[in-house]
């Protein structure tokens, strides 16, 4: 029996649910080591904003009960040396390529876009309006519905290619934004970015990240993430991408079945850099298994 | 780079609270250098979640060994490892020290355990002399394992050289006049500071193994970035990529 792994996202067809997060994979090159990157589903960049980024100082990173917390800041090449020296590499490789932009104002977001646009092997656009650990842009916007509404109809307005937008979990109700986006045109969600937190030296009394608080993920925010789906598949009609602390193909499945259409793996990324292949030889052997033919049949196939 | 999973061949306490834990792996064995580090991870389960950086200590054949001290949950696993377990490795990482370059006289300069990659970089260094100063607070901090020509230093005085390393360094750089030196370093970041401050100031040649938390190991995840000497760089290095190892006048500690 072979098992039809494609997804469709709106109009963008993948060719397994498999999508690399935004942050976790740069821009290909460095996971390319380990990893045979045209098998994998879709890459999602590292952030590109119009402008350089230098990101914060050390300490960027630290490690907490089976997660992490980063307040890296949006650390990138900027638009221009993206696509001079990014893009062609990214060309080579056979996968699905989403370009995640993130912005300091409206007018930025529209010009990485408009920019971005005319880059054929760009497929699609992650918009980054959540990103815990920048004062302007990140969640500034992502805790304003109406900002959200805003930069999706005007993104919208600038492309035809596919628009996501990338949803904070640190607001109360998930599910308002994402019918703000369905509403402004947007094409799919992807839920969630990290949570913020933070960690403490006892000894010191001194904040262990510099930017005093970060993002936290990896498994340790699974079970938010999985409410956050679930929330969203349960009132809105739009395609959602879960994220969060996915490890395994077990995780990945439980994802699809609480209403993701495909999936994103971040953390492990770090630790396993090959997780996304062995995801995949997962989830075949399930559906299998199963007697599932299509997987596309997982989504939002919860029994409550 | 590449992860593979490896025997532990033993874990031995060489003093106090100082472990070397010895793998067999030809593959590393065979492509990895002095500086360079291996990201390892302990557990099978998610916990401890991220790999744990280590220098590379020895290579011995088809053997490689790490030193490290017992401070958290990462390396007390690591310490218990028995004969057979299998750890995942993922290596060779970082860009190493540069040994080949022309001076006559090694100087070893490390901090507690920032000695750990000495043992292989003294291996590898051929025909010149060789200097190994190595600092502690006590007695217990310090390990000469598989080091030549090793001078201690210590706060409390317990062993050798009361006073701190650089301080070691500077009594001693009489003995070294009319040679061409050149530094090896690797230690908490300040001895590294004074270190760098001392050897910019004196024009001494000088290599600095630097530390950051990291999650990866290769360049990704950007969580280790370290701040370039260079005026109106716009950009930091990662220690992960662009180091372990930089130049003393490369980099902002």
């Amino acid at each position: 029996m072979s098992v039809d792994l494609s997804v469709n996202i709106g109009s963008l067809k993948l060719k397994n649910p498999v999508m690399l997060a935004s942050g976790t994979v740069g821009y290909g090159n460095e996971i390319s080591n380990f990893t045979d990157l045209s098998k994998i589903g879709a890459i999602v960049t590292k952030s590109v904003s119009l402008k350089p980024r230098k990101g914060n100082p050390p300490q960027r990173i630290v490690e907490t009960p089976s997660g992490m917390l980063n307040a890296i800041g949006l650390a990138n090449v900027g638009l221009e040396d993206f696509i001079k020296s990014k893009i062609p590499f990214l060309k080579e490789v056979d996968s699905t390529l989403i370009c995640n932009i993130a912005a300091s104002s409206i007018e930025e977001y529209v010009e990485c876009t408009k920019t971005l646009d005319s880059e054929e092997t760009v497929k699609a656009f992650e918009i980054n309006v959540s990103c815990p650990n920048v004062r302007e842009g990140g969640l500034i916007f992502g805790n304003d519905i109406k900002s959200v509404g805003k930069i999706t109809e005007q993104v919208r307005a600038v492309t035809n290619k596919p628009v996501i937008i990338k949803l904070s979990p640190n607001v109360s109700t998930i599910s308002d934004f994402a019918k703000v986006v369905k509403d402004e045109g947007g094409d799919a969600v992807s839920a969630i970015n990290t949570l913020v937190g933070t960690a403490f030296d006892i000894y010191k009394r001194t904040p262990k990240i510099k930017n005093i608080t970060g993002g936290l993920s990896g498994p340790a925010i699974k079970p938010v993430a999985l409410a956050k789906v679930l929330e969203i598949s349960r009132k809105v009609d739009i395609p959602i991408i879960g994220i969060g602390g996915i490890m395994n193909w077990k995780d990945a499945v439980e994802f699809m079945i609480v209403g993701s259409t495909a999936f994103q793996i971040g953390t492990v990324n770090f630790i396993n850099p090959n997780a996304g292949l062995e995801i995949i030889e997962g989830l075949e052997s399930y559906c299998k298994e199963m007697k599932i033919s299509k997987i596309s049949e997982l989504t939002a196939s919860y029994q409550l | 780079m590449f992860t593979s999973k490896v025997p532990v061949e033993s874990v031995e306490k060489i003093q106090d609270n100082i472990f070397i834990l010895k793998a067999y792996s030809p593959e590393i064995a065979k492509t990895i250098k002095p500086g360079q580090f291996c990201n390892i991870k302990v557990s099978e389960t998610d916990y401890p979640l991220l790999r744990r950086p280590f220098s590379i200590s020895d290579v011995e054949g088809d053997y490689i060994s790490f030193m490290f001290n017992k401070h958290g949950e990462g390396t007390r696993i690591l310490s218990e490892k028995k004969k057979g377990d299998i750890i995942d490795i993922l290596a060779p990482l970082g860009n190493g020290f540069t040994y080949n370059d022309d001076f006559e006289i090694a100087i070893m300069i490390g901090g507690g355990l920032g000695a750990a990659p000495f043992p292989f970089l003294i291996k590898e260094i051929k025909n010149k002399k060789i200097v190994t100063l190595i600092g502690g607070r006590n007695k217990k901090d310090v390990t000469d394992w598989k080091m030549k020509n090793v001078y201690f230093s210590t706060d409390d005085g317990s062993i050798g050289f009361h006073g701190n390393v650089v301080e070691l360094l500077k009594s001693k750089m009489v003995e070294f006049a009319g040679s061409q030196v050149k530094i090896f370093s690797c230690g908490p970041t300040p001895m590294l500071k004074a270190l760098q401050k001392f050897t910019i100031d004196n024009n001494i040649k000088c290599e600095i193994s630097t530390e950051c938390a990291m999650a990866c190991g290769f360049g990704i995840c950007q969580g280790c970035p370290i701040d370039s000497r260079e005026q109106g760089k716009d950009k930091y290095y990662l220690v992960c990529k662009d180091g372990p190892v930089f130049d003393a006048e490369a980099i902002v500690l």
